[in-house]
């Protein structure tokens, strides 16, 4: 037992927090930090980048200007497969303030980009050569660029290219496609057939049973900033080519990997690159590479100029993959009392032979209900269409969907309350792995929601409430989103008598790292956070942290506590004879009052400005790598949640309102509440939006998509957005830093089902094809 | 975009003089539309002529009428008390269309006359016959869940997008139009055309003619008019199908009634066949459903907007329900 898990009874607030240890272990030690009452943590802390931003004093990437600069446009294909007979581009390049137009004949010649999961450097979303041929591989694939003086001029002469083309038959079916389904050789890594006993037996001779499809359409990624980027090739010195560095602002949300995959395309050292990202609008895991940025530098190049390429809101349609539609089957096997006999997922999504993401709707299935018998398989359906990718939840978004649909027409067909349907099918460990769960607390959640959103007064009989001509009715379903802490992260920690700046090539895409980060960096150095400066979005900085996966925040951690524990051991290396802190190892010291002190010793302490003082030091730096993840081997590590719905149907014109939604979390240690709360909320609007509206318009006979605009494809509107309540347990995980889980994802989750099952109970219609639009209820 | 002329006018004669001087020359209202289909390269004028500073006026007609100077803007229209008290079915189409920014922008000539909202013709890679007469038409048997049902050809089955429009047809109003050969007048049942063969053919506007005010016949029955737009979310979306409505009775005989239809015709849809089925008859569900019976009959639903069909017979069945009840609850106002 350490000696922070001593003493620290009675009403004596902490003041200092003792270095975090191996929490990733079994027998690990809790990051002192998950305890309840650290200073800081759990603090409504306000954005430490609102002001900025609201001002409009935050630069973006498509705000950086270098002199000489030109304006980039594109010009995207028409035809989802062939081949380019002919570009004319005589009339653009006659145009005034044209400087160069582009194509595949004299562009320069690159390296096919890695694929993100592929390959180690890949930030790419697909490995389609980047106009070095005459191919066309999707509708939308850009097939020109031009540079101007103006956009306005760039947009003009991009406009007066005409391309002819070889069409070639194309796949753009899905109905067709999803006859010619493959099984792709990994989902996310893992298997994409996962089995547990028999369940196809177990379900043909399951007492209840329920069989259904649910199909889910293609979204498109629509962050408040369209992609941009505006970058140059620095030569440092005269004709020293080897020497030129390619600089980038970009909206990113890998600027590591970003700088990997562009130092391969281009064939030049990653240390040639440097990109940075302070501030991305939205990100949802849209913001990787993908062909805007490389032609952009390859044009650059070209031309010899710096460039800013900001795509349209229909560029970002054309050139930035989105959700893949999926068809799923879910069938449910279970016994009188409503324990799951087998539990099959299985389905199609569409996918690329050029990128490596099957739509992984099962994930969520993986953990949540013990079914005796469980199989679980993704299929995936090749098309010519731009390569699908990762969007807010990949998998769990819709696969709950169809998971929580199911679980709600199983329980009405058993006559039984959904949540208790639930509640009896809560496994002891992880049903298909076997690992005990690290920190699970869904029934708590599930409990306290239903307690507050009043889930007593819901009728168990569809069609009972009725307030003129709205039918209304309530629906429940789970959330959940896996806990993730990638490798690669690593911090540096510099220290002043001011104060700490942690620099992480991490990202603040608005989901409030930089104010956290702050929080937790205060917290464990025991500084206020005034004094913390909280670096970021840089690749030079130390380490590599995806925005992904909802893991910065634990990568982030884990990265700093490294980091301070390399400072403390370097600070006490520092102190000399003198000290009251001479001779001690890291393991005795906790972080107080802007310096160290001993252990459950208030009067053994110094400042760092002391310490550093007396070393003659104005400063003192130190990097270090996280841990590696070991805890992901040792336990099933997940986020929980039950989202609650009500929801008005028009019985005259099927409309559907939702009118009240409360998502009740399980996710670990909170560490600021209003950030939190915006991640939640944020969440659950995005699932409202994928529940009753969102829904890209692939053209099966095209391959087109046919509403790249935000009037045509439907987001929610603050009308369509009713009173969102978001609770949480608070329970830290013993097995993370912090306690924490990370919060970007979860809150979409089950919000499809929720709505869904609300509807049902509303007006008796089952709907089990995404959007949940009027004329499905008429 | 291509570059384009600019010139600002004081009044609609010298608007059209100047359109009489220019090169393939568009008159431009609030830009809320032009300006998008210029961007996609769907209209492509040489020369914008600004019409905004024509009157955007709001007088009263010697009929104890109203007369709007097509430069008023969609906002200030819906905002005016006496259209408010008037005529509310106008302020609610309009507020029900478009943000709150569109509206401050749009004009009441440029909203009669906005196009289509069809993808195919918004993207020039696409075959259209509206952009392109005799190019084909992919919203047939591609995406048409927005397109009508009423009015349509083989050649075209676009809607005419706007709220207002609709309401102005249930209102009677009528267009003021000035051009090289002099002002003259049309009802607004009559300016828009159906598609036909010449889908590209919108309106009876002629070369240069300019749209320079809208009048509002008096009309007392107004007073208790609604109109209800059934979309796809709670705002910002076009209409699936909208239905404006006014009914008069006459102890329990319907003496007289207006309807008009959003989202399900290739012009603004005035109800003529169900008006005059209902007109004189006793107010019971039969007289409605064979009403409505008569209006539908000559729809041609596709798959991907057959739910139009039932969607609008029940709002309209609902919307003069509801009229008839106020009628009755609100006596002989
Ligand atoms: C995202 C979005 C959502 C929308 N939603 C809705 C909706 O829900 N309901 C709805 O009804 N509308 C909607 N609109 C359309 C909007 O109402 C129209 O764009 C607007 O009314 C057009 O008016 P304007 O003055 O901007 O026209 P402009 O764009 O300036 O012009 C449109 C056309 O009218 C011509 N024109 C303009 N003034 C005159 C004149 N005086 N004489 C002759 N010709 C003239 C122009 O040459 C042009 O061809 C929406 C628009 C957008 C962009
Ligand atoms: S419906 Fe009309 S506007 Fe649409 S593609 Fe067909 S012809 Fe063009």
């Amino acid at each position: 037992m350490s000696a922070l898990d001593k003493g620290r009874s009675g009403d004596r607030q902490p003041s200092g927090v003792a270095l975090a240890g191996d929490y990733w272990r079994p027998e690990g030690r809790l990051d002192p930090l998950s305890e309840k009452g650290r200073i800081g943590i759990g603090a409504p802390l306000s954005r430490v980048d609102g002001a900025e931003k609201v001002t409009g004093g935050a630069r973006f990437a498509g705000e950086f200007t270098f002199d000489g600069m030109v304006y980039a446009a594109l010009v995207y294909s028409a035809i989802a497969n062939g081949r380019i007979l002919a570009i004319d581009q005589r009339e653009a390049e006659a145009m005034d303030g044209v400087v160069l137009v582009m194509t595949h004949e004299n562009a320069p010649r690159l390296n096919t980009p890695p694929v993100f999961l592929r390959s180690p450097n890949g930030a790419a979303g697909d490995d389609h050569p980047i106009m070095q041929t005459d191919r066309v591989h999707w509708n939308g694939q850009p097939v020109a660029l031009v540079l101007a003086e103006t956009q306005e001029q760039a947009d003009a002469a991009a406009e007066s290219i005409r391309v002819d083309y070889a069409a070639e038959p194309a796949m753009t079916d899905f109905e067709l496609a999803r006859t010619h389904a493959r099984q792709p050789d990994n989902v996310l890594g893992g298997p994409a057939e996962i089995t547990v006993g028999n369940a196809d037996e177990a379900f043909a001779s399951a007492p209840h049973r329920i069989d259904a499809i649910y199909t889910t359409p293609r979204h498109n990624h629509n962050a408040i900033e369209p992609h941009a980027l505006t970058l140059a090739w620095v030569k440092a010195g005269e004709n020293d080519g080897e020497d030129e560095t390619l600089r980038i602002h970009d909206a990113s949300q890998c600027v590591d990997l970003a700088v990997a995959s562009l130092a391969e395309v281009f064939g030049i050292d990653a240390a040639q690159i440097h990109v940075t990202s302070p501030f991305v609008g939205g990100g949802f895991g849209g913001k990787a590479l993908w062909q805007h940025q490389i032609l952009a530098a390859a044009a650059a190049k070209l031309a010899d100029r710096p460039v800013r390429l900001a795509l349209s809101r229909k560029g970002v349609y054309r050139v930035v993959g989105g959700r893949a539609c999926t068809e799923q089957r879910v069938a449910l096997g279970a016994d009188e009392n409503g324990r799951l006999q087998a539990l099959i997922h299985s389905g199609v999504a569409a996918m690329t032979r050029h990128n490596n993401l099957p739509e992984p709707f099962f994930q969520a299935t993986k953990c949540l209900y013990a079914a005796d018998h469980i199989r679980l398989s993704i299929d995936v359906a090749d098309m010519h269409m731009l390569a699908n990718t990762f969007m807010r939840a990949p998998g769990e978004s819709v696969g709950t969907f169809a998971l929580e649909s199911a679980l709600d027409e199983l329980a009405d067909r058993l006559g039984m309350d959904p949540l208790e349907l639930r509640a009896r099918n809560e496994p002891e460990r992880d049903p298909t792995s076997g690992l005990a769960f690290s920190s699970r607390h869904l029934l708590e959640a599930a409990r306290s929601g239903a307690e507050r959103f009043g889930w007593s007064e819901r009728s168990a009989t569809p069609g009972r409430r009725r307030e003129g001509e709205w039918q209304i009715g309530m629906g429940c379903a789970t959330a959940t989103y896996p806990y993730m802490r990638m490798p690669g992260a690593a911090a540096r920690i510099t220290l002043t008598p001011d104060g700490a700046t942690v620099g992480i090539a991490a990202h603040e895409m608005g989901m409030g790292t930089a104010t956290v980060q702050t929080q937790v960096a205060a917290a464990r150095l025991g500084l206020p956070v005034e004094k913390i400066a909280f670096h970021y979005g840089d690749s030079h900085l130390a380490g590599s942290v995806l925005a992904g996966g909802s893991q910065q925040t634990a990568a982030i951690g884990g990265a700093v506590i490294a980091a301070q524990r390399a400072l403390v051991a370097e600070l006490l290396a520092l102190v000399g004879q003198g000290s009251p802190l001479s001779g001690l190892s890291p393991d005795e010291i906790e972080c107080r009052n802007e310096g160290l002190g001993v252990l459950g010793d208030d009067s053994r302490f110094e400042t760092y400005a002391q310490i550093l003082a007396r070393a003659q030091r104005s400063e003192l730096s130190v990097e270090a790598d996280a841990a590696g993840s070991e805890e992901l081997a040792n336990w099933s590590m997940h986020s929980f949640g039950t989202i609650f719905c009500e929801a008005g149907v028009n019985s005259v014109t099927g409309e559907i309102r939702l009118r009240r939604l409360l998502g009740s979390f399980d996710c670990g240690r909170i560490l600021n509440p209003k950030t939190a709360t915006s991640q939640f909320r944020g969440g659950m609007i995005m699932g409202l939006g994928l529940a009753l509206m969102e829904e890209t318009l692939f053209d099966p006979r095209s391959g087109r998509v046919m509403n790249p605009s935000l009037a045509d494809y439907h987001v929610p509107v603050q009308m369509d957005v009713p009173e969102v309540e978001v609770m949480w347990t608070d329970i830290p995980d013993p097995h993370t830093p912090m306690g924490a889980h990370g919060i970007g994802e979860i809150g979409i989750t089950g919000v499809g089902a929720a709505v869904a099952n609300a509807v049902y109970n509303a007006c008796g219609k089952r709907v089990r094809d995404l959007p949940i639009t009027l004329d499905k209820l008429l | 975009m291509r570059a384009f002329d600019y010139h600002q006018v004081a009044d609609s004669e010298q608007a059209i003089e100047q359109a009489v001087r220019s090169r393939q020359a568009k008159y431009l209202g609030g830009g809320t539309n032009l300006v998008d289909l210029m961007r996609e390269t769907v209209e492509r004028p040489q020369t914008l002529i600004d019409v905004t500073r024509l009157s955007r006026d709001i007088d009263e007609t010697a009929e104890d009428g109203l007369i709007i100077g097509a430069a008023a803007t969609n906002a200030a229209l819906a905002g005016d008390a006496r259209i408010r008290s008037r005529y509310p079915l106008l302020s609610r189409a309009i507020l029900s269309g478009a943000s709150a920014q569109i509206r401050n922008m749009a004009t009441v000539g440029g909203n009669l006359l906005q196009r289509t909202r069809c993808a195919y013709f918004y993207d020039v890679a696409t075959r259209c016959n509206k952009r392109e007469p005799g190019a084909g038409c992919d919203a047939l048997e591609g995406f048409h869940r927005y397109h009508a049902i009423l009015g349509t050809s083989s050649s075209c089955i676009a809607t005419h997008p706007s709220d207002m429009a609709v309401a102005l047809a249930a209102l009677d109003a009528r267009i003021h139009l000035r051009g090289p050969e002099g002002e003259r007048q049309l009802a607004i049942t009559e300016f828009h055309r159906e598609p036909g063969e010449r889908p590209d053919l919108e309106t009876e506007l002629q070369p240069e003619e300019l749209i320079v005010a809208v009048e509002l016949p008096p009309l007392p029955m107004a007073v208790r008019s609604e109109y209800r737009k059934v979309r796809d979310r709670a705002s910002y979306a076009f209409a699936l199908v909208s239905v404006a409505s006014m009914v008069e009775l006459d102890g329990e005989t319907i003496q007289n009634v207006r309807l008009s239809l959003g989202g399900v015709g290739t012009k603004p849809w005035r109800a003529w066949r169900a008006e005059a089925a209902l007109r004189g008859q006793p107010a019971t569900e039969a007289t409605l459903a064979a009403a409505v019976d008569a209006e539908l009959a000559a729809a041609r639903p596709l798959p991907g907007n057959a739910f139009k069909l039932e969607l609008v017979r029940r709002l309209m069945i609902a919307e003069l329900s509801q009229r008839l009840s106020d009628a009755r609850n609100g006596g002989d106002a």
